[in-house]
């Protein structure tokens, strides 16, 4: 009679190898990735890249880096962006600690 | 085998609806016999049988296995007696549902980290005993009520216990199956297990498989009546 | 040891029945609670491995870029600007840098024009990059106009594709000569977008960029260190749109997995009596729920997250990759590097078993702890 907790520890012990088996395959899509990857970084030096191209809808989102305090990003914290992407980027630290002082200078005394 | 000394059951103690169900009761229950506790309805049996069968506690009084007090024992304990000394019928066969036969049957012996083989085998002779081989393997929903007593019997055996307890076994069996049912406690008192179980079908209780019948009433032992006439 | 192990099996096989007698009900839950751990570790690994690959890629950006504000807004770098900064000390290197954005209202996309400082390109032609030739259908040698803000068409013609192992940060790009640049613009002479500028001694960029703003008081110095924060916190953002839409899920779920898990059916609860009459003691019902809890959870982490794996670096984030491109036109597209990280694996396996195998066992206890003698009387 076949056991029910043999067929159970079975198809756990199946699911922790293929488990296992994403760690030998990231290593070795890793060691794949190597070269493309120093060749890349070669071109982001050669060509003074600063930015990923992720979000290409504005030119605001397309320089991350590059965005200056009077684009989208630097809109107030809570405010509701108008890209999607708005909301899964914060605005450059370095903006937000110039802007806190502003916005609190700015808020209406209660 | 088994002493009752002044055992008085409550519900409910302590409150407005305070019960008590059994008020002083002395028994003794002797080896390798059948026993029948008889009595009308609400008379306590079932209260009775669970105090003899380990299950629960009684509010007063001792209650002695081979004479040994197991009535101040914490719960482990008497899991543990509970499990290796009695087997144990249901009235609803109490059968877990979606399990085959032979599952049932080696439930018991789960928690004692017997292997499994040595479990089927000792299940397979007792289904084998019990001329049920054939519905090893069914579920035990589509057996039939006699079988699932007889399923029932096998789970109750297969830790091999020496006291075997049933409350309204026959209850609901016909007689043709009732009369089989005792056929077999016949045997198994035979071969040196005690048997105590409750009833009020007079088939049963005047049956002359049945060694010691116990008469209660109002959670008094009434009568205690020896029936055979061919004792050893 | 043995009789343990022994014991333990024969939990396992009593759950595993009664898993398999509820079919339809545990493999739905399965499937679901599979489903919800893939999504997580979708985003999880997908946003680790981006994270990881952008600080990687970009630590060869400029050490700083500066570029000139005026009223607060960018402005051109005017002739005579790169040799003021040339006076400031620790500025090992300048370089004037050009690039600007072009709408192609044919596609409705934003492409990045640069005139690149490593190679020369002949007047008349450009160089693109792989999402342009999938977009627009461009190969070596084909022709393609833009029309500059003039009004007039400017054709050129493509002398290569960037290569594709470099989506991530090439797709969108159109080099081409810098007379060519100025032309299409109307680019004034000697003007340049911003400026590249690479410091001496690392330990002075900061210093570097504090004497920039002080010589050149309408500059505004952009850090290496920045670009790599900005990067390094890339998706942080309120956790993400997709993980607050997500969060309604995950509640979605709890309650669904507190009700199966916490709501002991009548027909559990007899079971539970059953084998509580026959033997079992409290610790063993217990122990054979928390393996049913255990082995759910446990089987749904690890399907969930090889689910996940597969999905984020073989199938480049299929499913969810619109979501994060956004309104975006050209989108790259590119096979992450896997880089995992174990203390996020980690966390993930704790969320995802501890709360439900802590669920299964909660309503166990009042159940499991009832006098086997209930039995008796239903
Ligand atoms: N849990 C309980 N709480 C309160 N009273 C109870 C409880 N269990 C049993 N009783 C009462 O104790 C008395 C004895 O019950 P018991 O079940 O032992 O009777 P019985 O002789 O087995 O009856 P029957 O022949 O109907 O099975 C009854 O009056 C019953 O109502
Ligand atoms: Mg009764």
């Amino acid at each position: 009679m076949s056991r029910p907790s043999d067929r159970v520890l079975a198809f756990t012990l199946f699911a922790a190898a293929l488990f296992a088996a994403t760690f030998v395959d990231a290593g070795i899509r890793r060691d794949a990735h190597e070269p493309a990857l120093q060749r890349t970084e070669r071109l982001v030096e050669d060509l003074r890249l600063s930015d990923l191209v992720l979000f290409t809808e504005a030119r605001y989102t397309r320089h991350l880096s590059q965005a200056d305090l009077h684009s989208a990003f630097q809109d107030h914290p809570v405010a509701l962006e108008h890209f999607p992407s708005g909301s899964l980027l914060p605005p450059p630290a370095l903006l937000l600690d110039r802007h806190e002082p502003l916005d609190r200078e700015a808020a209406p005394s209660d | 085998m088994l002493e009752l000394a002044n055992i008085r059951k409550a519900f409910n103690q302590g409150q407005h609806n305070e019960y008590w169900a059994l008020k002083g009761i002395d028994l003794e229950i002797p080896p390798a016999r059948v026993n029948v506790l008889k009595g009308p309805s609400g008379s306590g049996k079932t209260t009775l049988l669970t105090i003899l069968g380990c299950l629960a506690r009684p509010t007063e009084g001792r209650v002695r296995l081979k004479g040994e007090d197991i009535s101040g024992l914490p719960e482990r304990f008497l899991t543990e007696i509970r499990r290796s000394t009695f087997g144990f019928i249901f009235q609803q066969f109490n059968l877990v549902r979606g399990l085959s036969a032979i599952e049932n049957i080696i439930l018991p012996g789960y928690p004692t980290g017997t292997p499994r083989a040595r479990l089927v085998e000792r299940a397979e002779a007792l289904l084998a005993d019990m001329q049920l081989s054939h519905r090893r393997d069914a579920k035990v929903e589509w057996l039939s009520g006699g079988e699932q007593q007889r399923v029932a019997i096998c789970r109750a055996l297969i830790n091999d216990p020496e006291i075997l307890v049933a409350d309204e076994p026959t209850a609901n069996l016909d007689s043709k199956l009732s009369a089989e049912f005792l056929a077999i406690l016949r045997r198994l008192a035979e071969a040196g297990r005690t048997v105590i179980l409750t009833s009020h079908d007079p088939l049963v209780v005047e049956s002359e498989v049945v060694d010691r019948v116990y008469s209660l009433r109002d959670g008094q032992l009434i009568e205690v009546v020896d029936t055979r006439r061919a004792w050893p | 040891m043995n009789r343990w192990i022994e014991k333990q099996r024969h939990l396992i096989d009593f759950t595993a029945s009664s898993l398999a007698r509820r079919k339809g009900k545990s493999l739905g839950l399965l499937v679901v609670y599979t489903l919800l751990v893939f999504v997580l570790a979708s985003v999880s690994l997908y946003t680790h491995a981006l994270r990881n690959e952008a600080t990687r890629v970009l630590a060869g950006t400029p050490e700083v870029v500066l570029q000139r504000l005026i009223a607060g807004r960018h402005d051109l770098i005017p002739p005579g600007y790169i040799e003021k900064i040339g006076r400031v000390r620790g500025v090992q290197k300048i370089e004037g840098r050009l690039w600007g954005y072009y709408y192609d209202s044919v596609l409705k996309a934003n492409y990045t024009f640069m005139v690149p400082s490593d190679r020369r390109i002949a007047e008349g032609e450009i160089v693109v990059g792989p999402a342009l030739e999938r977009s627009r259908g461009l190969a070596e040698g084909n022709g393609i106009s833009f029309r500059a803000y003039s009004g007039e068409l400017h054709t050129f013609i493509v002398s290569e594709v960037l290569a594709h192992e470099s989506e991530l940060v090439n797709a969108d790009l159109v080099l081409m000569s810098e007379a060519d640049f100025r032309r299409f613009f109307a680019y004034p002479d000697g003007h340049y977008t911003d400026i590249a500028l690479w410091v001496a001694n690392p330990q002075e960029v900061r210093n570097v960029g504090l004497k920039l703003i002080n010589a050149l008081p309408d500059s505004r110095p952009i850090l290496r260190e920045e670009v790599l924060r900005t990067y390094a916190s890339i998706f942080d953002w309120r956790e993400g749109m997709m993980l607050a839409l997500l969060s309604a899920a995950i509640l979605a779920f709890g309650i669904f997995a507190w009700e199966k898990a916490a709501g002991l059916s009548a027909e559990e609860k007899r079971e539970i009596g059953i084998l509580k009459a026959i033997g079992w003691e409290t610790g063993d019902v217990i122990a054979m729920k928390f393996w049913e809890g255990f082995l759910v959870s446990l089987l749904a982490f690890l399907l969930g997250y090889v689910a996940a794996y597969v999905h984020v670096f073989h199938f480049e984030f299929a499913l969810f990759a619109p979501v994060l491109q956004g309104w975006a036109v050209l989108y790259p597209s590119f096979a992450l590097t896997p880089k995992i990280d174990g203390l996020q694996v980690a966390t993930l396996f704790v969320f995802s078993v501890l709360p439900y195998t802590a669920a299964t066992l909660v309503p166990i206890w009042r159940a499991a702890t009832t006098d086997p003698d209930t039995v008796m009387r239903s």
